[in-house]
């Protein structure tokens, strides 16, 4: 029989990551799953495969798990029960809040209010309701990436009925004054307020109902948990029109047969990484100030976001990003030279980095197409500890200065 | 606001004479295991009230929770002040002003039982209201009808004032009057019902008649719900799922189909008889109220009462659906009971059921199944399943349940 034939690439890629240990810095696109929850999730797909729509023992077996799993979702993000939506994700968390807050809402003439640093799966869904002739305003940031609140008051109208802003930014981690801008849009009872937090959750505090919020995302596979699962929460009294016609799951919420080992999984990973959050800050953070420190000693790097010297960095940024630019550099260099080292990073939001655009978020913060399209997004997870950022810092050195003979070629 | 004690007073168990001290020790073990969760509570025994030490721990907790112990009559959250006449005025003016509503009235009432305090009870009286007087605009006395009552209670170790008053349960202690059992049916009545037994000291034993496959496995879970929310005002539930298929299908082939509801009924009594019997209750529960539906209707009760000796309890006779509909959200059955899962009773419910119906012809009916029903009803109450039933969880599946909780 003949020896299998591998092409070059595949050899060396197989090579190295066998030798190399590789180190993942890209948790914002997704984070591993907790081993614990690849267990309950293991067993669970073994064990309960019954629809749990179905009316016997397995069904009601399969639905009571589900509903416990409600629960402690909703223990955890201080709701109800009733105010838990399981979904497939974030990004039909997003477009269930969205297009259900919009297409529920009975006027003619409606107008939404999102911002310009919102994941595509809010900001591309508010651009179709905007080419469904909905009324659409974007609104701008400061170089930091933050919504002025002041801008949200001044863009509200009678016709409005759906501000969506996100908890921490995917790109850049600086976090949006949700409170405040609940306060404002508290004072307008037509209009609902969605926010993505995807990236919030295990992360920074989370306080939605007191904050005025009325929807809220979020996704299992960026706190430990599956890929496939997620949740909205919608506070009781909001109603939104569902985005698919079937078998009306989810109190009619979300047709579709409740994937009861992702859901179970879900909020087991949720309740670990809960538990866990005040330690995860605490690390995090130091973390990032060192790799700021570091970066901030190689003159080819500049900080995106909320800066090093923020008065407090951290009530304005989340802890688990970093994002850096060496403007002029291709990033998709930057990324494979790191990758040769075993370092994973992103350029963007995983989501938009296929077509090497410039990155929107960073151009809405002001920056020059240059900046915004060398950015580097780092971000860390629970594997991670202060000699990981050693290492890495010491391996963007090596990057930079061996890109740097060959800067006027590249760029 | 932060309280330092609060007193809870028992309701009508300080009448029963000899019996009095046995009834209070029996309460005072429920509040102990209601509050478990609270470890820091100290609790001290006085006549016909406890006096319960906060020690840090949360009023409002210990108030939700008081609320719904049986037997406890009424409670008032208390702040401790040193005993020095400026102390006590502050706390007392910081306990008005903290008053969710602010009270247009008050007035004073102070007992010194440490008769060494430098002042009587009625200067006492007059340096506290004038204190709270003068610094609480648009309040004014009124000793007759005051919408609000200080009490300020001066004693060895410290002053207790309060003025907060909150209504207890009511009630006698869960299992002073002995057990029952409670015919649950899934409905929005039965668990009312039951709630009423317990408030009333009757320790509850829970019967569930199901026709699976005709009715569903939630239903089943249904009543499990509820036999659960009824644990977290009994402590414990056993829960007795009788199967009662046969008998059921049995009776919809006799050929009466409009006494089949009769029928069906006078089973589930002669069924819940037995197991009465074997478990030691003495009386058998029902959420049963007057003209409501066909089996209920004073005729129906009749011919249905007549095949049990042990008193029918139907603590529900007299109310009106509205009310007990309102009873229902009050105890938070009414959620789970208005689920739509068929229970056995509305399966092979005949178009005209008989609101009147004739004993003669109900016992020749029976008469003419003989030996057939009793054989029936022998093997329900031997299939008769048994769960106990706690607040948080199924207790005799602890296996399952453990295995359970490694996935949260």
């Amino acid at each position: 029989m003949a020896e299998p034939v591998f092409g070059p690439f595949i050899m060396i890629h197989s090579e190295w990551s066998t030798v190399m240990k590789t180190y993942y810095f890209d948790h914002c696109a997704s984070s591993p799953m907790l081993p614990r929850v690849v267990e309950t999730m293991t067993e669970l797909m073994k064990l309960q495969y019954a629809n749990a729509s179905a009316l016997h023992r397995s069904g009601v077996e399969a639905m009571k798990l589900a509903d416990r799993a409600r629960s402690s979702v909703a223990e955890r993000m201080g709701a109800l029960p009733q105010e838990v939506v399981f979904t497939s994700g974030g990004t039909e968390s997003n477009n269930l809040a969205i297009k259900g807050a919009v297409n529920k809402a009975a006027r003619t003439i409606k107008h939404v209010i999102v911002s310009e640093v919102e994941h595509a799966s809010v900001y591309e869904c508010a651009r179709q309701l905007e080419a469904e002739g909905v009324q659409l305003t974007v609104l701008p940031v400061d170089e930091s990436g933050r919504v002025d609140p002041n801008d949200v008051a001044r863009a509200i109208k009678k016709e409005t009925v759906l501000v969506s802003v996100m908890h921490v930014n995917n790109e850049t981690g600086t976090i949006q004054p949700i409170r405040e801008i609940g306060e404002i849009v508290a004072g307008h009872p037509h209009v609902k307020f969605h926010v993505d937090g995807v990236q919030a959750i295990g992360k920074v505090p989370i306080d939605w109902k007191r904050w005025g919020v009325h929807l809220y995302t979020g996704s299992a596979h960026k706190f430990g948990g599956p890929k496939g699962a997620g949740f909205l929460l919608v506070k009781d009294g909001v109603e939104l029109k569902p985005l698919f016609g079937g078998g009306n799951q989810e109190q009619g919420l979300r047709s579709g047969t409740l994937n009861v080992p992702a859901i179970v999984s879900m909020s087991q990973a949720l309740r670990l990484t809960m538990e866990s959050q005040n330690e995860r800050r605490q690390r995090m953070y130091a973390m990032k100030r060192r790799l700021q420190d570091i970066v901030a000693k190689i003159p080819e790097f500049v900080v995106n976001g909320i800066p090093t010297d923020a008065v407090d960095p951290e009530t304005l940024a989340a802890p688990h990003v970093v994002n850096i630019s060496y403007p002029g550099m291709r990033p998709e260099v930057m990324i494979h030279m790191l990758e040769t080292q075993g370092i994973l990073v992103s350029t963007q939001s995983a989501c938009s980095s296929k077509t090497l655009q410039p990155s929107r978020v960073l151009l809405a913060m002001g920056h020059n197409a240059e900046r915004a399209s060398g950015s580097l997004r780092i971000s860390f997870g629970d594997e991670h500890g202060m000699e990981d950022i050693e290492i890495l810092g010491e391996r963007l050195v090596q990057v930079v200065s061996s890109l740097k003979t060959l800067e006027r070629n590249m760029k | 606001m932060k309280y330092d004690l609060v007193i809870v007073r028992f309701g009508e168990i300080v009448i029963k004479g000899r019996n009095r001290n046995r009834f209070e020790t029996m309460l005072l073990t429920q509040i102990r295991m209601a509050l478990k969760s609270m470890p820091a509570l100290e609790f001290v025994r006085s006549y016909a009230r406890v006096y319960i030490r906060l020690n840090g721990e949360s009023y409002e907790q210990v108030a939700k929770r008081l609320k719904d112990i049986f037997g406890i009559m009424s409670f008032s959250p208390v702040i401790g002040a040193e005993l020095d006449l400026e102390a006590i005025r502050e706390s007392s003016l910081n306990l008005i002003r903290g008053l969710k509503t602010p009270p247009a009235t008050f007035k004073v009432s102070v007992n010194r039982g440490w008769k060494q305090f430098p002042h009587n009870s009625v200067e006492m009286n007059h340096l506290v209201g004038s204190h709270v007087l003068r610094n609480t605009p648009d309040l004014k006395v009124n000793v007759r009808t005051p919408d609000v009552e200080l009490k300020i209670d001066i004693q060895r170790d410290n002053a207790y004032i309060y003025c907060e008053v909150e209504k207890g349960a009511g009630g006698f202690p869960l299992g002073m009057n002995g057990k029952a059992m409670l015919l649950l049916s899934g409905g929005i009545d039965s668990p009312v019902a039951g709630w009423m037994a317990m408030r009333k000291g009757l320790k509850i034993e829970a019967v569930h008649f199901h026709s699976y496959p005709f009715t569903s496995e939630q239903a089943k879970e249904k009543v499990v719900t509820l036999a659960k929310r009824l644990a977290y005002y009994g402590g414990k539930i056993k829960l007795h799922l009788v199967p009662f298929t046969e008998i059921q299908t049995k009776l919809a082939q006799s050929g009466h189909d409009n006494l089949i509801i009769t029928l069906m009924r006078r089973c589930m009594l002669r069924i819940t008889e037995r197991l009465a019997e074997q478990n030691g209750a003495l009386a058998i529960v029902t959420g049963d109220s007057l003209g409501q539906v066909a089996s209920q209707t004073l005729g129906s009760m009749n011919v249905i009462g007549r095949v049990s000796s042990l008193p029918m309890l139907r603590p529900l006779v007299m109310m009106d659906k509205q009310d007990i509909i309102e009873h229902a959200e009050k105890i938070d059955t009414y959620k789970t009971s208005i689920l739509p899962y068929e229970d056995c009773c509305t399966l092979f419910v005949p178009k005209s059921p008989a609101i009147n119906p004739n004993l003669n012809i109900v016992e020749r009916a029976e008469a003419y199944m003989g030996s057939e029903l009793d054989r029936l009803i022998d093997e329900a109450v031997q299939g008769t399943e048994v769960v106990v039933l706690k607040e948080d969880g199924i207790t005799d599946s602890a296996e399952q349940s453990q295995k359970e909780d490694a996935w949260f």
